[in-house]
């Protein structure tokens, strides 16, 4: 066990560091800079910006100074946010997607799992149905639209909720909605489908020949390996919700860190979007490995590090 | 032969779901509407009537008028055609792409696994506008690049899924025994564990059609895609939002076709799950 | 799909009259709509401005954007302001001599303290701006500094020495500032957030990060700013420090930094904000309906870059073709809907012709039609392109952004239509955009301008033959000498001759095709009274503002 960890942490090393690179020269590599506008800079005032952030240097030493920071996980400073750096950003804008997004995925577990296995259990009958159409529903509306129909509804017409901003709970209900609505869905097909496959495998019907009740083999037996798709799927999913939706979190006015990975690219503030990346990444990696190690908990048949040969 | 006899049986078996047929049905009436619907209006998709515009649904425009005058529903069956193409050839590329990486990395296992996966977490963390910018300043707009740009972006899911399906069923006792027989892990991938893992690879393409609906207009939003006046369901429906709080009618046709497709392509994909299935006899 | 606002300062700055500008749609901006109740004040004397994005600075120095410079107008006072009617007045400066050769201004401070309580002194001033041309300080507004003496020197590095820059505080209370050369708009620069005075003992204790925290933001304007939630909301109250505190009404000003301007109208409309602008073009018509919008003309031309180094656009009668083909009253009416007008030359409305009060636009009347299809037609068959037959595939290129596209959508109808020529759309990421402007890699595209002073050179010196900013490769032997004359020219009847017989050259030539004057609009809580609303380099003035009882 200890040795896979170590593995994975070094392969996690390795991944970071290309992410970086590969972010950072296509970054360099994509037209514009960050001081570009409709209206030139004359050419002193350009070159004072350039030397403040270390912009002129040449790009290999960019490069090797951005992971020398990296490697002491300083991100540098932000090159549009003028006091801020990286670091301090990541520190603002993270709690609040997290919180969103823990809010949002509690949400959408619980009523995926809950629908999922509904359908299962009445496969082919109303309830399946009516949980074919909503999950539809769910996901062939995507979040963008699912806010701007729920803030319609809810904020603007009924007026039961504030449309924007962030620190009450009664703000926090329309985008945890918003945010949920698709995951939901999603789980709730991976549920029903795997545990129609589950149900039908011999260990389940063994137990049922031994007698167990209905509900009692399928919290017991059959949950558990259903659940493996849906690990799969969560995996990314939790990076993802986890550090902010872009459109979910404009439209709600919400300081999370979902904005930058739009707006850094958009104003070309190198360091924040390397520095946003990585983080992303380094979140995206330890779900991914949450996710495999929840495959075992789930099926300890399942080996991760090959043993046999 | 008995390949033939597998699929024919399959055939039999979806037949005989009725749920899934008209989903089916569904789908071909969609697919027949994309391609008369333009043709049964004396519009075209960018025909702009500047004095008729945010016009209602009515006996002039079906589907009521866009913002500037053009017919709704002429747009509607216009982008069908787009919207329809980009998610089915999306949702096939991925999967073609994401179940061979998948199994392949899930088979193999141990070190080939691990630098396949970190591999995909690198892929999936360079964030997509960048991507997207990139590919635009490589590429011609248009039909192709976006179903480049999406083909090789929306395989890592699918790919994540296969592993894990293969990695949990590769230890059950029907594979050992396959195994223990002298099938090669090609054969065991293929023969028996794919089958079983029908279930999750079919969820996540008809997971993907939607996904690559609006993934579409927002690359085309972004220039890499089909240019306007030209417009899909996803470009229609994100207009439509914009304009819920004055022209509800807007967002509702491409939202609600949308929708349907979507419903159509889970419930036929449920049935052909099921008929797919070995052991659902 | 998304959109980034972020507007950069219209640095308008002229010591004169600002003209009155008529004829726009709309209530007139800051006057209380008749039959209304709402003359007396309301108990709460709190409201909310949704600025529209969080602010990237607050320190007056590096600040560029216009939601920056309206929170520091509201928190900050310089040696002179507008006023409401929008003309200059004496703000810390109580009064100010100006030398005869124009080029020395010696300016007499009032008694006036910061929010720490220090007084606020002429070397307060000298500190501040020496620091904004100091090459470290990074300002990218260094040059609204240039017009000192070796100011520009100093920013370039090409001079170390900082005391030779021509800014001198003689005492505590007197100021005073020495130009390269005579500039008559020196005054109005004076008002603007680059020439705000900051406290120098608080700043180089934390230059980096003085304004972060509440406590250190130390300032001397009407309003102090007490909390800043970040990517949230500002709150500012009342200073009772303040000089002409007794001025002051409001006690509480909440500016949010809403982005979205679907949810800042959202917000409007729940009564959650008071003041919003911008509101999404799809809603105009209907908050227009609703009698809640309110439109006041912008310093800005919306116009086609052509690229006269291409075929056929090396043609002026293609050029013009394609100009007079396009119908600006049903673009503006139909499309745009924000109460623009039609553009029938370059310069757009609200700069001063020779006469202050008279307006350069008005005095040299359109210089075209607004459409004239039959005309354009002509002109094309005359090009060798009849009935658009021939025509080369070109595109008209513009950033991604739904109301770009909208105008695009409909010049290309307009050109298929009238012209039978079929053009292509294409869009690219702004900074993309530019680049291609920049490299001449376009057929047509979108631009704007909008006035970086109060006056038409500030529109006109563009298009000299290879000026910074003219992306269109044309260049006219006749059209420099005109724009070099008027540059130079002290007599303000032939410099503005000059101009208005450059732009008719501009015109006939056609590089460019102005579509429209732009506006900007917002909506207003009716109770909120006396906001004044100006072009310049903020959104909104809250400095008289108060709030009646419904």
């Amino acid at each position: 066990m200890w040795g896979f960890l170590l593995q994975r942490t070094v392969s996690a090393v390795f991944a970071l560091f290309f992410v970086a690179t590969v972010t950072f020269f296509l970054l360099h590599a994509i037209p514009g800079g960050p001081f570009d506008n409709d209206k030139k800079l004359p050419p002193e005032i350009l070159h004072n910006l350039e030397a403040k952030y270390h912009l002129n240097d040449p790009l290999w030493k960019q490069y090797t100074d951005y992971l020398r920071g990296l490697a002491l996980w300083d991100l540098g400073p932000s090159l549009k946010q003028e006091a801020l750096s990286v670091n301090d950003i990541i520190r603002q804008g993270f709690p609040v997607s997290a919180t969103l997004g823990a809010l949002a995925v509690s949400i959408a577990l619980v009523a995926g799992v809950t629908s999922g296995v509904v359908a299962a259990l009445c496969h082919n009958r109303w309830q399946d149905y009516l949980v074919s159409v909503l999950t539809a529903l769910g996901f062939a509306v995507p979040n963008f639209i699912m806010a701007g129909l729920l803030v319609y509804i809810f904020a603007y017409q009924l007026r039961w909720f504030p449309p924007a901003l962030w620190g009450t709970p009664a703000q926090a209900v329309l985008p945890a909605l918003a945010l949920a609505a698709g995951p939901a869905a999603v789980i709730a097909r991976f549920m029903r489908s795997s545990l129609l496959e589950v149900l039908q495998q011999d260990y389940i019907r063994t137990a049922k020949a031994k007698g167990l009740s209905q509900a009692m083999v399928v919290y017991r037996h059959a949950l558990r390996n259903a659940f493996i798709p849906v690990l799969s799927y969560l995996g990314p999913m939790l990076a993802t919700v986890f550090t902010g939706s872009f459109v979910v979190e404009r439209i709600f006015a919400i300081p999370g860190l979902g904005q930058y990975y739009v707006t850094g690219i958009v104003n070309r503030d190198y360091t924040l979007t390397l520095g946003v990346t990585v983080f992303y990444s380094v979140l995206l990696i330890t779900m991914n490995l949450l996710a495999d190690l929840g495959y075992v908990a789930l099926d300890p048949r399942i080996r991760l590090v090959d043993r046999t040969r | 032969m008995g390949s033939t006899t597998y699929w024919q049986d399959v055939w039999r078996r979806l037949k005989q779901n009725r749920p899934a047929m008209s989903g089916l049905v569904i789908i071909i009436l969609l697919v027949i509407l994309a391609v008369i619907g333009p043709y049964l209006t004396t519009y075209s998709y960018s025909t702009q009537d500047l004095t008729a515009t945010d016009q209602g649904p009515g006996v002039r425009f079906w589907f009521g008028s866009d913002d500037l005058g053009r017919d709704i529903f002429t747009r509607t069956w216009y982008g069908a055609r787009i919207s329809l193409t980009i998610g089915v050839v999306t949702s096939l590329t991925s999967a073609v792409i994401g179940v061979i990486y998948g199994g392949i990395s899930g088979i193999i296992g141990g070190k080939p696994d691990e630098l396949m996966m970190r591999l995909v977490e690198i892929l999936w963390s360079v964030p997509f506008l960048l991507y997207v910018i990139v590919l635009i300043v490589i590429m011609e707009p248009g039909l192709t690049a976006i179903v480049i740009a999406l083909g090789t972006w929306y395989w890592v899911p699918m790919a994540r899924i296969v592993r894990g399906q293969v990695l949990a069923l590769k230890e059950q006792d029907f594979v050992l025994a396959a195994r223990c027989l002298g099938a090669g892990p090609g054969r065991i991938l293929f023969r028996h564990l794919l089958p079983n893992a029908m279930g999750p690879i079919i969820i996540q393409m008809t997971l993907v059609i939607p996904e690559a609906i609006f993934a579409e207009a927002f690359l085309s939003f972004l220039g890499l895609g089909v240019s306007a006046p030209m417009a899909s369901w996803g470009v229609l429906a994100s207009e439509g939002i914009k304009a819920l709080k004055s022209f509800p009618w807007q967002l509702f046709f491409p939202a609600f076709f949308i929708t349907v497709t979507i419903l159509a392509f889970n419930i036929l994909g449920d049935g052909l799950r099921d008929a797919l299935d070995p052991r659902m006899r | 799909m998304f959109l980034l606002r972020r507007k950069t300062v219209n640095f308008l700055a002229l010591s004169m009259t600002l003209l009155a500008l008529a004829g726009c749609a709309g209530k007139p901006a800051g006057q209380d709509k008749p039959g209304q109740p709402g003359t007396k004040p309301a108990k709460d004397q709190v409201i909310c401005f949704n600025l529209g994005s969080e602010p990237e600075s607050l320190d007056p120095a590096v600040v560029e954007g216009k939601p920056e410079g309206t929170l520091l107008n509201a928190v900050f006072d310089g040696l002179v302001r507008y006023g409401k009617d929008n003309k200059l007045q004496p703000a810390l400066a109580y009064r100010w001599d100006i030398s005869p050769d124009g080029k020395r201004y010696t300016f007499y401070l009032r008694n006036a303290q910061w929010t720490n309580g220090e007084p606020v002194t002429a070397g307060d001033f000298e500190y501040a701006w020496k620091r904004v041309l100091d090459p470290k300080t990074g300002s990218s507004y260094a040059y609204q500094l240039f017009c000192l003496k070796n100011g520009e020197a100093y920013n370039a590095g090409k001079l170390k020495d900082p005391s030779q820059v021509g800014v001198k505080a003689l005492d505590d209370q007197t100021l005073e500032v020495t130009l390269e050369a005579p500039t008559p708009h020196f005054l109005g620069l004076t008002a603007f957030m680059t020439y705000y005075p900051v406290n120098k003992k608080v700043v180089e204790a934390n230059p980096k990060k003085w304004y972060m925290d509440t406590a250190s933001f130390v300032t001397n304007g009407p309003f102090k700013l007490v909390k800043w939630e970040h990517n949230q909301k500002l709150e500012l109250v009342k200073n009772p420090t303040y000089w002409e505190a007794q001025q002051v009404k409001l006690d509480k000003l909440v500016m949010t930094t809403v982005d979205s301007n679907d949810t800042a109208l959202t917000m409007f409309e729940t009564g959650q904000a008071d003041f919003v602008y911008d509101p999404p073009k799809t809603q105009l018509a209907r908050l227009r309906q609703e009698d809640k919008l309110s439109i006041s003309p912008d310093v800005n031309t919306y116009f086609y870059l052509l690229n006269v180094t291409k075929k056929p656009f090396n043609d002026v009668r293609v050029r013009k073709a394609l100009a007079l083909a396009i119908d600006r009253e049903s673009l503006v009416q139909k499309v745009t809907r924000g109460g623009e007008k039609p553009a029938r030359a370059f310069v757009p409305e609200g700069l001063p012709d020779v006469d202050s009060a008279k307006d350069f636009r008005n005095a040299g009347g359109p210089l075209m039609d607004t459409y004239n299809a039959g005309e354009a037609r002509k002109l094309l068959a005359d090009a060798g392109y009849p009935g658009g037959m021939g025509f080369p595939e070109v595109a008209i290129l513009f950033n991604t952004n739904d109301n770009h596209q909208k105008l695009a959508q409909a010049i290309q109808e307009m050109w298929k239509q009238n012209l039978g020529i079929n053009v292509k759309l294409s869009n690219q990421e702004w900074k993309v955009l530019l680049k291609s402007q920049q490299s001449l890699d376009y057929d047509i595209s979108r631009a704007s301008w909008s006035a970086d002073y109060l006056d038409a050179m500030t529109f006109m010196d563009m298009f000299v033959t290879n000026g910074g900013n003219n992306y269109t490769g044309w260049g006219n032997k006749e059209y420099d000498a005109l724009i070099a004359k008027a540059k130079v020219t002290a007599n303000s009847r032939e410099r503005i001759k000059a101009m208005h017989d450059a732009e008719k050259i501009l015109i006939s030539e056609m590089p460019v095709i102005p579509l429209y004057f732009s506006t900007y609009s917002y909506l207003q809580s009716p109770r909120l009274k006396d906001v004044v609303v100006s072009p310049f380099a903020y959104y909104a003035e809250f400095r008289w503002a108060w709030v009646s009882e419904d």
